[in-house]
């Protein structure tokens, strides 16, 4: 059984008097374990397939089995507790709750699958340890650089085991070694048996990944199989330039 | 996610604007203070109408003579004694729900101490009267029925008259005073008793033996009482029946046929004291209502803020939901912080209104009342305030598209 199977998937919206095609009939799987990055301009859909992906958007039609379940028809509600215990997110900008600890940030997920506060903060201080924060958990956001930021965010997607984690251009905001640093912690958690599913726009960053899919105009164009590089290696031999990027 | 972690998020997100959260509530807090403090004001208010009618007397009611019908014209109350001594007697002995009786025979006349003069009225009564009236006296010893019996020339001063016949600190126990030339030994001093409802000096006036004021001061017909009686009914209840019975008695005694006027005339001083609290408590809800409206003001404060709050955190709504919060723990959230608000301001409020409500009382020397009932009543009103205008802004938040709000800049 794979991880994302999703069949015939279309979403339109409507804008005004005009529908807009942002997915065509998308059949696309994922197994679990894998590291797919999702290339494409602005306006091939690939944010659309994103959303969907991350039961935030509900298809037009077609049908979406996340981990064996099928969760193109439940309600918000739902779509929320599946997010919870399914899904991790990651953004560009980061997306940590200001003036709140590093610690607190991370346990939000937990908040809201009710786990106790003593289990969440022992889970939420493991999660900050294993990307490498064990000593900042109290720092608040403005007291980090964006690498330390996107580590955080990256625990708080972590925290509650999910099968699946999103990450949306997560090194759009980061200088390049920074970059390598992240996907070299996503590639760990390929090998701990989360899947990710990372959107991008920069070959050299989908070079990390095991599989690319390249969307346009609403449909997968390319799908293929490479072998991925290897993040760890490259941060060891300093094969990654250090100098800032243009954004 | 229980309501502890709820109450919890709401609470740091409110300290958070430390300020703007003190803004918010102060609506509240002044809507709230000022209930308080009006109804206080207002109670008050009506413990001193109370104390001044229990001044009057302890359910008092006044029998005042009847009128005179002489060829046509008709004299009005008082224009003719048609009370008798045998009236206040049978009033005495047979009306079950009265429980004292005394006349009051009054005089305006001229008082001489040695070196001072005084008018004022002069009031022949029997002991019973200053039981009627709760009126004990400050020194010397107060008026006996052997007094009356003997038409002793004794006189018991009111506190104003002693003033006025030999100063404010003298003793006036003992000394002699002039009325109409003839002396007469001051047996005591009455307790000050203050206003009367209508603005009366109760401590300007001195009382004589019944018996010594109709053969010394105003002679009257032996038969006739040329004055008013004053009774004391059984209890407050029993001021109604009372006024009744007396009415029936008299009539009959009159032989006053049906259909034809009274010739006398009963007042319920009980009834006029419910009259005047009935205008207090109208006032006090009238004032409570304008401050109830700015406890409403207040609530539109807190809406308002809250949906700057909102707007304000759209990003952060959009991440608590990406990781898992349900529309409804969005909504409970916020709910939760208005009615936080609310009720802070709600408790603040109620101190707030405790305390000017002691200061307005000790300035203008009234009895402080607070009203439990009202204090968790405002507190009660604030918070629903709190709900009903947190509903909307919180449902709004809830009603947040997730990937609208992630995106929102």
């Amino acid at each position: 059984m794979s991880l994302i199977d999703l069949r015939v998937v279309s979403k339109v919206y409507r804008m005004g008097d005009v529908e807009v095609h942002a997915l065509r009939e998308v059949s696309f799987v994922v197994e679990a374990r894998d590291f797919v990055a999702v290339m494409g301009s602005s306006g091939s859909g690939k944010s659309t397939l994103m959303n969907i992906i991350g039961c935030l958007d509900r298809p037009t039609s077609g049908a979406y089995h996340l981990d064996g379940q099928e969760v193109s028809r439940l309600d918000r509600a739902e779509l929320a507790h599946v997010r919870n215990r399914t899904l991790g997110f990651v953004f560009q900008s980061f997306n940590l709750l200001s003036r709140t600890s590093a610690l607190e940030n991370v346990e939000l997920p937990l908040v809201y699958a009710g786990t106790p506060g003593r289990e969440r903060h022992r889970r939420a201080a493991k999660a900050l340890a294993r990307v490498g924060l064990g000593e900042r958990m109290g720092h608040h956001p403005n007291q980090m650089s964006g690498g330390q930021q996107q580590r955080v965010a990256i625990a708080r997607a972590l925290v509650a085991e999910p099968r699946l984690i999103l990450a949306d251009e997560p090194t759009g905001n980061l200088d390049s070694r920074t970059s390598v640093e992240i996907l070299a912690l996503f590639q760990e958690l390929g090998a701990a048996g989360i899947t990710v599913l990372l959107v991008t726009h920069e070959p050299d960053i989908a070079a990390y990944a095991s599989r690319v899919v390249v969307m346009r105009d609403g449909r997968v164009k390319s799908d293929t199989r490479q072998t991925a590089r290897d993040a760890a290696q490259d941060l060891a031999s300093g094969t990654v330039a250090g100098e800032e990027r243009p954004s | 996610m229980n309501p502890f972690e709820t109450l919890r998020v709401a609470l740091r997100a409110l300290l958070r604007n430390k300020m703007r959260s003190f803004l918010t509530v102060l609506g509240i807090i002044i809507g709230v203070g000022a209930v308080i403090a009006m109804v206080a004001i207002g109670e008050g208010a009506k413990a001193r109408v109370e104390e001044s009618f229990a001044s009057m007397g302890s359910n008092l009611l006044i029998v005042m003579p009847g009128s005179t019908n002489a060829s046509g014209a008709r004299g009005g109350f008082g224009s003719m004694p048609t009370l008798t001594w045998d009236d206040l007697r049978a009033i005495r002995s047979e009306v079950s729900s009265v429980r004292y009786a005394a006349a009051q025979l009054r005089s305006n006349t001229q008082l001489m101490s040695e070196d001072q003069n005084w008018s004022t009225s002069t009031i022949g009564t029997s002991p019973e009267y200053f039981l009627i009236r709760n009126w004990r006296v400050s020194s010397g010893r107060p008026l006996l029925d052997s007094d009356v019996e003997t038409s002793a020339k004794v006189v018991l001063m009111g506190q104003t008259v002693v003033d006025k016949l030999f100063g404010p600190s003298a003793d006036a126990v003992g000394q002699i005073v002039r009325i109409k030339n003839i002396p007469f030994e001051v047996i005591g001093v009455l307790q000050k008793k203050g206003q009367s409802p209508m603005g009366q000096d109760y401590d300007d006036g001195v009382f004589v033996p019944q018996t010594t004021f109709q053969s010394k001061i105003q002679g009257g017909l032996q038969k006739f009482l040329s004055g008013t009686i004053f009774i004391g009914a059984t209890s407050t209840d029993a001021t109604a029946r009372a006024e009744e019975q007396i009415s029936a008695l008299l009539r009959d005694r009159h032989r006053i046929a049906a259909g034809t006027d009274d010739d006398f005339s009963v007042r319920n001083l009980t009834e006029m004291a419910n009259a005047q609290q009935e205008g207090t408590r109208t006032l006090t809800t009238l004032l409570a209502s304008i401050a109830a409206v700015s406890l409403l003001v207040g609530g539109i404060g807190i809406m308002n803020i809250m949906l700057v709050s909102v707007t304000e955190r759209t990003r952060e709504i959009g991440v608590r939901m990406a990781v898992g919060a349900t529309p409804l723990n969005i909504m409970l959230q916020f709910l939760v912080e208005a009615l936080t608000l609310a009720v802070a301001g709600g408790i603040v409020g109620v101190g707030i209104g405790v305390f000017s409500a002691g200061q307005l009382a000790s300035r203008f020397g009234w009895p402080m009342l607070i009203r439990p009932d009202i204090v968790v009543i405002s507190v009660g009103f604030s918070a629903l305030v709190g709900v009903v205008f947190g509903l909307y802004p919180a449902q709004k938040a809830s009603r947040l598209d997730p990937i609208d709000a992630l995106r929102f800049e």
